[in-house]
């Protein structure tokens, strides 16, 4: 399968009064479509930076991206993101929030078929029976579930997950990236997830790209996973192959994350 | 004789159609010296069952005992952590904790309360930080200062309620460590609350799952038979880890999990593409959506 999206020599300077500080440098990844990557590196290396260049919310002063054959210019709808505080419009139920997107990209679709797109996200996610409540009645966990039905619903060409599960507590995150995964076996959307969480990593993606620490972060190793799915985490748990992907991952972070590339694989 | 007892204790807020049970038949029994660690779900009334061990809360049944003595009242032999640090903002790191031990040995003289103080305070590594305010440390260090306070006043029973959980995870791991050497050398009777089975896992002696609410109840103690001091990485490797990790897991995302609402829905999803906002809007005119095929038609069985 050829490339889906394209992330070349990808640079990212911020001007500060001591001078120009390169946050990312010639940063190169190629997704293919319908793969799961998670990009992991320590807090500040610039993973989210490169996130939010793709998703179109950060100008990009080096290098360029091309999504579906086309180089990306700005935000656009055919980009989902679910960012770590779901941003939904509190005095909107959750219905409402995720038609507030939906209406926008189906406007051609009669109003019927609009509302059972919303729908159906929304039971997947399991708020079958929470949609019509207002955002600001559900707990943490479950504005999370609407930010990811939200992110699905636009039918978008890549999804982007900026710590979508960073502000949750360690058993909620357990069960939403059961949800996530969920979803995401139906559609199979080209997905960057960024994280610092290597469990998560290793149970949602295909492939974990590991930064190198800022300034001027870049790929720093890469490891595939290439646990079958649907993935089931008490499998998961009891494979040696896990434990050899997680300890790597955590080794890269604790002593590799400034130096330089190779290529690992497990499973 | 167990050193803390809890049986069959129940406690719920509210009264007749508001009225909400958020614990239910607890049974809890730590020995002396203990380290116990208590995980769960947020909301699931942890922090319920910590009030109730200090005394801040009574239980609607059953009864609680510290050495056979019925507990009615807060005490400062109960010290508790709390996750948010509760520390006085205008007063220094050294006078947050002096606060305690004066309430707590009002006898001793000047010099001996004094010097306590410090001893504590470098027991936490804060004696570069003596005299800061709290908005002048990190949040890892206000939970250190927390826990000079709570530990200064010679407990009998330290109550950690998810002392960690507002910190980075790198903070919360170097934390951690201080916490179990801590134990090691004062070997008190410790509860810690959490919601991070891992953190368990390294600290303490027992972990008890309990269940999502609402009526939650602990679940079956496994025991942490891993010898300290424990090596995170060494950890990784560790069958008896994975096993530990796997049960409490196991409980909380079954059996103790959230009651699953188990509905079958028909459900449709038009397959229909999005339109490319930034074409003109003449384009559209009159034009129906893009279809795939008609309508893909599923039932989801929504758990």
């Amino acid at each position: 399968m050829s490339d889906y999206v394209e992330l070349s020599n990808l640079t990212k300077i911020y001007a500060t009064p001591k001078g120009p500080a390169v946050i990312v440098k010639d940063f190169n990844l190629r997704i293919k479509q319908g793969e799961f990557v998670a990009l992991i590196g320590h807090s500040g290396c610039g993973k989210s930076t490169v996130l939010s260049m793709l998703a179109g919310l950060n100008d990009i002063n080096g290098g360029g991206i091309i999504l579906a054959g086309k180089e990306l210019d700005g935000a656009g709808p055919d980009r989902g993101v679910v960012f770590q505080s779901p941003s939904l419009l509190p005095w909107l139920t959750a219905f409402e929030n995720v038609m507030l997107g939906v209406d926008q990209v189906f406007f051609t679709a009669r109003k019927e078929e609009r509302r059972e797109i919303a729908e159906y996200y929304l039971t997947v996610v399991g708020l079958g029976d929470a949609m019509h409540k207002r955002s600001r009645e559900l707990s943490q966990g479950m504005r999370q579930r609407v930010g990811i039905a939200r992110a699905f619903a636009l039918k978008p060409k890549m999804l982007l997950l900026d710590e979508p599960f960073g502000m949750l507590d360690s058993l909620t995150r357990l069960e939403l990236q059961q949800v996530l995964l969920e979803v995401w076996g139906r559609t199979r959307l080209t997905a960057l997830m960024v994280t610092h969480d290597v469990d998560e990593a290793i149970f949602l993606s295909d492939r974990v790209v590991m930064m190198t620490n800022g300034p001027a972060a870049e790929v720093g190793d890469i490891l595939e996973v290439k646990f079958p799915r649907p993935r089931n985490r008490h499998a998961l748990l009891e494979d040696p192959d896990y434990y050899r992907g997680r300890e790597f991952l955590i080794e890269f972070l604790n002593e590799r994350a400034h130096h330089r590339p190779s290529l690992a694989c497990v499973a | 004789m167990a050193f803390l007892e809890l049986k069959n204790v129940s406690k719920g807020y509210g009264f007749g159609a508001k009225r909400a049970e958020v614990l239910q038949d607890i049974n809890l029994s730590i020995a002396e010296g203990e380290f116990v660690a208590i995980v769960g779900y947020s909301g699931s009334g942890k922090t319920t069952l910590m009030s109730l061990i200090a005394g801040l809360q009574q239980p609607d049944q059953g009864t609680m005992t510290l050495r056979g003595e019925t507990v009615t009242e807060p005490s400062p032999e109960r010290a508790i952590v709390f996750q948010n640090y509760s520390l006085l903002p205008w007063l220094s790191v050294y006078d947050n904790i002096a606060l305690a031990v004066d309430e707590v040995f009002p006898s001793w003289p000047v010099d001996k309360r004094r010097q306590h103080t410090d001893q504590y305070i470098a027991m936490v590594n804060l004696t570069p930080a003596r005299d800061k305010k709290p908005r002048e440390l990190s949040g890892g260090m206000r939970q250190r200062v927390s826990v000079a306070r709570a530990l200064a006043m010679d407990p009998k029973i330290l109550l950690l309620d998810e002392p960690l959980s507002a910190l980075d995870a790198l903070t919360r791991a170097v934390l951690q460590d201080e916490i179990g050497r801590i134990w090691s050398e004062s070997r008190k009777t410790v509860v810690l609350i959490t919601n991070d089975v891992d953190e368990g896992i390294i600290l303490a002696d027992r972990i008890i799952p309990l269940s999502a609410g609402p009526g939650a109840t602990l679940g079956q103690s496994v025991k942490v038979d891993i010898e300290r001091p424990r090596d995170r990485k060494a950890l990784n490797h560790d069958p008896r880890f994975k096993d530990i990790r796997n049960e409490v897991i196991g409980y909380l995302l079954g059996t103790g999990g959230r009651p699953k609402a188990s509905v079958t829905r028909k459900l449709v999803l038009p397959e229909i593409e999005p339109e490319d906002l930034n074409a003109p809007r003449s384009v559209f005119r009159s034009v129906g959506p893009r279809r795939k095929n008609e309508e893909k038609r599923e039932t989801v069985e929504v758990s």
